[in-house]
């Protein structure tokens, strides 16, 4: 399977019902989308990020009920630094989406999912921990993987692999 | 004044009537390393919260810092008991990320040891649960077969347990003589040997009462806390990914994905039971019919060349040294890549920058969801349970922790 070039064009992609439907919700609230390599990826403006998944957890014809991941890719040293990438399948269509909010480097903070599922609380955890990202209203926002007292954030791209000696 | 003690998380007791137990890090019925904080009430749980970590070793970050050939055998160290659904995990992501066709009879073999590995890791769960709730003869019939499946590991890879037997574009190599027979005296005589752990345990009354009923998990909460894998089809939820949505040529294999409802430990039981008795199944369709052809794909600039064609040829010796010493870039993109783990939905998310160096690599593994539903589950219940319910769920610190 030859890699056929990315579609980016929100008029070309507006056959995938995911899409279709955050842009008849709210246009401003899509910043970018992708189809690449059979996923589609959303940009979501970062404010927008909780009644999105709201809507695309609830329609009846989506029904993204199982959240699988959320991660953290930063692109240090270019501006918005942090893309926060949130993995959504739906069980019952056997379909995932991928949506992504980015974040400023100084001071990422985005809304916490663990009110829609549960699931988010450990991921969230994760992503504080390692990023340093700031989940808003999560309900036990510590350390997961560090010790509670470690400095800094190790997957951060500043951040040496050997770690600071 | 420094400070002495690392803070570790604790857990305040909420009400008059209850205190504060710590169980684990090194609780024989933990499986590795997990510690838990227990609310208890006299003997019944009020609440539970895990505390991990403890086998934390940044594989994230140390995957940006190698090529992308040379990531695969730190996916081994993730979930040491499926190496190498880890391994098709991590090599079907880059794949796809480069775009490159592998050959069938690659992806069949791969299949084969998938499922291999899959009954592996059952049966290490199967000997390890049962030695927690207490049958311990159980364990000793698991490993013997178990050490049958290492053997064929050991044949095609020469490790038992890190295989990193898959490349990214096929197989490292051809299989040696005598592994289909192993693999065939294994699936003959396997059936046989689960009759033998049932005999053992579905009936047994001392089990039933440990595990019927015990640690139930209703389908809401089970989607909610994201469990996947046997957790969750043992809670009414009939999803897998091998059916579901096919990689490395599932789709051209039948099988049955075994679901239950009942959501307690019995069900998680007796799916994962039935699970072996399936991919026992789909090894056998493997072997079969396996096709004939090359296990490496037709890309020279990826793929190391022959051992042979490397002495011989000077483009073969360059595009072997290219390899190694500058690994090969990947076209600039993301993907995320999922497999049917045997806890779950193993996922694997890849950015590349167009460089020979992973941007960054992400599992979601399949353990660290599962973990949260143990609150879930043992609230309300007995000290005694939690233990019947760490091994339901089947967790790797590992793969938790990563």
């Amino acid at each position: 399977m030859p890699l056929s070039p990315a579609i980016t064009d929100l008029e070309l992609l507006k056959g995938h019902p995911p899409l279709a439907r955050l842009l008849a919700w709210d246009s401003a609230a899509v910043e970018a989308a992708k189809f690449d390599r059979d996923e589609l990826t959303i940009v979501v403006e970062h404010g927008a990020l909780r009644e999105a998944c709201a809507i695309l957890r609830d329609d009846p014809e989506l029904q993204f009920n199982f959240f699988a991941d959320v991660t953290c890719v930063d692109w240090y040293p270019s501006e918005p630094r942090f893309e926060v990438v949130y993995h959504l399948l739906s069980i019952p269509r056997h379909q995932r989406v991928r949506l992504k909010v980015r974040l400023a480097g100084s001071d990422p903070q985005i809304e916490s999912l663990t009110s829609l599922w549960p699931s988010a609380n450990f991921f969230e955890r994760e992503v504080y921990d390692l990023f340093g990202v700031r989940f808003s209203g999560h309900p036990n926002l510590r350390r997961i993987m560090m010790p509670e007292d470690w400095e800094g954030h190790p997957l951060r791209k500043d951040y040496p692999v050997e770690g600071y000696r | 004044m420094p400070q002495m003690f690392t803070p570790t998380p604790t857990l305040e007791a909420a009400g008059p009537n209850t205190m504060t137990l710590n169980m684990g890090p090194q609780h024989p019925s933990t499986h590795g390393v997990l510690r838990l904080l227990l609310e208890i009430d006299g003997e019944t749980i009020i609440r539970l919260m895990p505390d991990i970590g403890y086998l934390h070793t940044g594989i994230e970050k140390t995957c940006e810092a190698k090529f992308y050939q040379q990531v695969v055998p730190l996916t081994d160290r993730i979930d040491y008991l499926c190496p190498l659904t880890n391994n098709l995990c991590y090599v079907l992501a880059v794949e796809r990320l480069l775009g490159l066709e592998i050959p069938p009879r690659a992806q069949w073999l791969r299949v084969m040891l998938n499922e291999l590995s899959r009954i592996n890791s059952h049966l290490v769960w199967l000997g390890s649960h049962a030695l927690d709730i207490g049958a311990m003869s159980v364990f000793l019939y698991c490993f013997r077969e178990r050490e049958d499946v290492l053997r064929i590991f050991e044949m095609v890879s020469g490790q038992r347990m890190m295989t990193s037997y898959f490349r990214i574009g096929g197989l490292a190599l051809e299989p040696p003589l005598g592994m289909f027979d192993a693999v065939r005296k294994f699936i003959t005589r396997f059936p046989s040997r689960i009759d033998e752990y049932e005999n053992l345990l579905t009936s047994n009354p001392i089990w039933l009462r440990r595990t019927k009923g015990v640690a139930l998990l209703s389908v809401e909460d089970a989607v909610a806390l994201g469990a996947t894998g046997p957790t969750l089809r043992a809670s009414g939820v009939d999803l897998d990914l091998r059916r579901d949505m096919p990689y490395s040529s599932y789709e051209k294999f039948e099988f049955n994905v075994p679901v239950s409802s009942d959501g307690d430990v019995f069900a998680r039981y007796i799916v994962r039971v039935q699970e072996m008795r399936e991919s026992n199944e789909i090894v056998r369709q493997a072997l079969e019919g396996v096709p004939e052809g090359p296990i490496k794909a037709d890309a020279p600039k990826i793929v190391l060349p022959e051992r042979e064609k490397m002495k011989t040829q000077m483009e073969a010796l360059i595009y072997h040294f290219k390899i190694v010493t500058e690994g090969f870039p990947v076209p600039a993109g993301e993907v995320y890549q999922a497999v049917e783990s045997p806890r779950g939905e193993m996922g694997y998310y890849v950015v590349s920058d167009g460089s020979p160096k992973p941007y960054r690599v992400h599992m979601r593994a399949p353990s660290f969801a599962n973990l949260q539903t143990l609150n879930t589950m043992c609230a309300g219940r007995l000290i005694a349970d939690v233990v019947a319910a760490i091994g339901s769920i089947d967790i790797i610190l590992g793969d938790v922790d990563r």
